[in-house]
């Protein structure tokens, strides 16, 4: 392969994409539309809960119980209702997503420690209702113990203090942020790479250059290595969104970053190269890239946790190249971890972007 | 009608002859069930734990013993404490128990990787019921209304078919049409004396079938292989989707009368249409979580009351009267799009 | 197979099948060196199928060929060092300038610096595009962009030059003048393999084919064809030869 002819496709690649009237715009505004809006929409932390309470007591304890629940922070009580059908109505509404049942002479049998609680959560979300129904145990929990020690009935308990390290606020955000630049890489450095080369099909440029001695591994590189560079502009965008509009900086060092942005750019230029050397047309390769970055969406670990998963599925994510740059990419950024502590990772992500490229180099086809 | 026909017939034989992009549409959906159903899950089920303990009691024996048994946990061993940051910087342990004797007092300290917000706090509710040997009975009793088993299957059942039908009916329609209008095979049909109307129901009618055979095994699959359980709500689950096919066709028609080449049509529809369906419209992450604002825009984002309806017929298996508003609201929307596009049409081709 | 020396291009029952459709069906022709050979036919009567089978562009399903002095089977990327290549729909980069396509084109041929300095200034003089050096190739007219194309083709002096109906779409003016730049091209020694619609344009060449249904159904001088059809112009030799076709529109 020879060096000048790189170099020369390399600027025509860069000459027709900064010429481009739409991808300079997509590169600098897709990053800062999702990093403006989805860390505000992509929220798991559960607020608002509304919580509908059955008092059968009617008891202090029952009503001190209410009242520490609307006084939580995540909690609200939507109503108290006489019955049970009562509240479930209240759920089918919408007006509330946990029950909370107490049942009647509940503080006279705590005493004598076999009265129980019930708790039943709305189940459609279910991210909702768990935490929710959790949420409600807890400060039932709390009011319960309190309420005993101040009876003189206290269990004594050891004393138990928590730290939590990375992200003492415990802010879901710097959760997210680091995993949705990764979903910007994903979305532009898959679509892009498999938009241009189709479209050098549809215009015919592509039979131009086939009928040329260029070597394919030149002109396949000449489409992958310039997402290097559209792939550290993207992220370098989103990191300063990050830091400008949500104060979050990496706490580890922008090499690492930088390193693994531009092994994961590679590995999704090359995959969108390879879907666009099997497509015959646009409306087919985006198709193809589209389902794919669904299921490295989802399988990546971005928005639930891998470990949260089936054996059988964990299996699969080792196959997913999203989970070792988001792995990284979190590791670095909130517990300042380095190369040498993630090169289990680092490996892995080199793997895939040299099998990728291959790949893209193997089934671009200089004749049919 | 034999014209009618043989433009629903080539259309169709388009879509067939382009078996790749037929077998995507036909098995993403699929796909995405099972993984929604199957595989993702927000569940923490396995937080990995080491301990440093400093001095062997009768008391420190008993929470090791309960962390070991516990299924929640994955019990990883003893520790030396100088190794508990490396072990949790390089992810290779979720929480650290720091259990400490001071003047015969057990103190207890838990160091948990607090990154993922909500496996950090499940995680220590957890270890914290252990410590204090609640977790052998508890007082309080939890339960899951609807959808018992907490898989978050049914709940994504909606949101795959909002998503799928902007995918067919939305982005197939509007590019087939374009590519029409680019290739010059659109005005040679318009200067015929085929009727408007005739050609665009030609172009519509055969994704309107394809969304319908979706429709038919996202249904079957959710009633066989994730248990949904069946009742009378399933002819409301069908009319509501066919509303949604409907809208959803129309937005495709209205983006082909306002773009002229198929890759803007590609752009328009996935940013202006297929980012909002999976960002706003409540699919993924719970409307009522976002910023008033984007709960203001997400109310204009059809996939929203689609999910919305869809949920609580299937899931919460609520009567018809309580999603009249979500229905009427479609509707409205249906009627508006289809009405815009056919005079836009209508004026584009004079 | 045995090639004779002095031929550029030869073919031998060169077959192309798409499934059970035979786009070319067992040609044969030889084309000497420095001939301009014009190759016609309907649309659909497999011309661009066969001339991408001699740029190296498409494997054949069977026969052999060669094309400048190389095996277009097993040695199909060695003969692009040797081609030039031009077709009316594709060839330059729209959004790059005249300059950087040449440039691009020609460092991919092999050329030094110096030599792609010396060649683009001889170029720009002959075909007068000085002021056009920094335009972008989409804002120029199509006449000028197809001699541009055809001078890109040939920068790198290639043993043949293949031209897929590089006329298309242009006046008589423009047309006569772009035969000018072929005859020089010839005159230099360069074999051109020309596919047109123009019949007139036959006229130019020393000996044309006519395909019809993958078939080569006459091949001769045009003064031979005419006299063998008792015609007075290619024209109507054309509608003779092509009359019982069963492809094309």
């Amino acid at each position: 392969m020879n060096p000048r002819i790189l170099k020369a496709l390399l600027i025509k690649e860069i000459k027709l994409m900064k010429r481009n009237p739409l991808i300079p715009k997509i590169i600098i505004a897709m990053p800062i539309m999702v990093m403006l809006v989805l860390p505000l929409v992509a929220n798991l932390d559960v607020k608002n809960v509304g919580v509908t309470v059955v008092d059968n007591d009617h008891s202090q304890l029952s009503r001190r119980m209410i009242a520490d629940i609307e006084a939580s922070e995540y909690l609200t009580v939507s109503a108290v209702a006489e019955t049970y059908d009562e509240a479930i109505a209240s759920v089918e509404r919408g007006e509330a997503d946990v029950i909370l049942t107490i049942p009647p002479h509940y503080s006279r049998e705590i005493v004598e420690g076999n009265a129980e609680l019930d708790i039943e959560a709305n189940g459609v979300n279910a991210t909702k209702g768990m935490l929710g129904a959790q949420y409600v145990s807890q400060s039932a929990m709390a009011t319960l113990s309190q309420w005993r020690s101040e009876n003189g009935i206290a269990v004594t308990v050891p004393e138990t203090s928590v730290i939590n390290l990375y992200n003492p606020t415990l802010n879901f955000r710097n959760y997210m942020i680091p995993a949705l630049i990764v979903v910007l890489l994903i979305i532009i450095c898959g679509f892009l790479p498999a938009l241009n080369l189709v479209s050098e099909k549809e215009s015919g440029t592509i039979e131009a250059m086939n009928v040329t001695p260029v070597s394919r591994f030149a002109f396949v590189l000449s489409k992958l290595i310039p997402f290097w560079i559209v792939g550290l502009i993207v992220v370098t965008v989103g990191m300063i969104i990050g830091w400008l509009v949500y104060g979050l900086k990496p706490a580890g060092s922008l090499g690492a970053i930088y390193l693994v942005t531009i092994l994961f750019s590679l590995t999704m230029s090359g995959l969108g190269v390879t879907i666009a050397n099997k497509s015959a047309t646009m409306l087919q390769s985006i198709f193809v890239m589209f389902a794919f970055i669904m299921i490295f969406q989802l399988m990546g670990g971005l928005f639930t946790p891998i470990r949260s998963m089936p054996e059988w599925a964990q299996y699969i994510t080792y196959a997913i190249p999203p989970r070792y740059f988001i792995e990284i990419m979190r590791s670095v950024y909130l517990k300042g971890a380095g190369i040498i502590d993630l090169w289990p990772q680092y490996a892995a992500i080199a793997a895939f972007a040299l099998l990728l490229s291959l790949l893209a180099a193997i089934t671009y086809n200089k004749r049919t | 009608m034999s014209i009618f026909k043989s433009l629903v017939r080539k259309e169709a034989l388009h879509i067939v002859r382009d078996p790749r992009t037929m077998v995507i549409t036909l098995l993403m959906p699929i796909v995405l069930l099972l993984l929604f159903g199957f595989a993702i899950s927000t569940e923490v089920n396995d937080v990995r734990v080491v301990a440093v303990v400093d001095q062997f009691t009768d008391e420190t024996r008993g929470i090791l013993q309960r962390l070991s048994v516990n299924d929640y946990f994955t019990f990883q061993g003893l520790t030396a404490p100088e190794d508990v940051d490396m072990l949790l910087r390089s992810g290779k342990t979720d929480a650290a128990l720091f259990l400490r004797n001071e003047e015969g007092l057990l103190k207890s300290q838990i160091v948990v990787d607090a990154s993922n917000t909500n496996t950090a706090q499940t995680a220590t509710a957890y270890i914290r019921g252990v410590i204090n040997g609640t977790s052998a009975k508890s007082p309080i009793l939890t339960s899951t209304l609807y959808n018992p088993q907490l898989k978050s299957a049914y709940n994504f059942v909606p949101g795959i078919l909002g998503m799928i039908f902007i995918l067919i009916c939305a982005i197939m329609t509007s590019v087939s049409i374009v590519r029409e209008k680019e290739t010059g095979t659109m005005s040679l049909l318009l200067v015929s004396p085929v009727k408007p109307r005739t050609i665009i129901l030609g172009k519509l009618v055969p994704y309107f079938l394809l969304s319908c055979v979706i429709l038919t095994v996202m249904l079957l699959m959710a009633y066989t292989v994730l248990g949904l359980p069946v009742s009378s709500s399933v002819i409301s689950v069908i009319a509501v989707s066919l509303l949604y096919i409907i809208l959803s066709l129309s937005i495709g028609l209205m983006v082909s009368t306002v773009v002229d080449t198929q890759l803007t049509a590609l752009i328009v529809s996935a940013v202006m249409f297929m980012l909002p369906v999976i960002m706003l419209s409540g699919m993924i992450f719970p409307v009522d979580n976002m910023p008033v604002v984007l709960q203001w825009i997400s109310n204009i984002i059809p996939a929203r009351w689609y999910i919305e309806a869809m949920r609580k017929l299937m899931v919460q298996h609520l009567a018809l009267s309580y999603i009249l508003k979500d229905v009427l609201i479609l509707l409205i929307m249906t009627i508006v799009l289809l009405a815009a596009s056919i005079a836009k049409f209508k004026s584009s081709t004079k | 197979m045995t090639m004779d020396k002095g031929n550029a291009i030869s073919v031998r029952n060169l077959t192309k099948r798409f499934g059970s459709f035979t786009a070319v069906d067992h040609i044969s022709f030889d084309v000497s060196k420095g001939e301009i050979f014009g190759f016609l036919g309907a649309n659909g009567a497999g011309k661009t199928t066969a001339m991408r089978m001699l740029c190296g562009l498409s494997v054949p399903t069977s026969g052999d060929g060669n094309v400048a002095g190389c095996d277009i089977i097993t040695q199909a990327e060695a003969i692009k060092h040797r081609i030039g290549y031009m077709s009316q729909k594709f060839s330059l980069y729209s959004g790059l300038t005249v300059e950087e396509n040449i440039r691009l084109f020609s460092t991919i041929y092999g050329m030094t610096s110096r030599q792609i300095r010396e060649a683009s200034e001889r170029l720009f003089k002959e075909l007068g595009m000085q002021d056009m050096r920094r335009a972008y190739v989409k804002d120029i007219p199509v006449g000028w962009r197809q001699k541009l194309a055809f001078a890109v083709a040939t920068i790198h002096k290639p043993e043949v030059v293949f031209l897929d109906e590089p006329t298309g779409g242009v006046d008589p003016v423009t047309r006569s003048k772009f035969w000018e730049l072929i005859y020089k091209a010839s005159s230099e020694g360069m074999t051109v393999f020309v596919t047109t619609h123009y019949l007139d344009e036959a006229e130019y060449c020393n000996r044309i084919s006519i395909m019809v249904d993958g078939k080569i159904s006459a091949l001769d001088s045009p003064a031979d064809l005419k006299e063998k059809y008792h015609a007075a112009t290619i024209d109507e030799v054309f509608r003779i030869v092509a009359q019982n076709a069963q492809r094309g529109d």
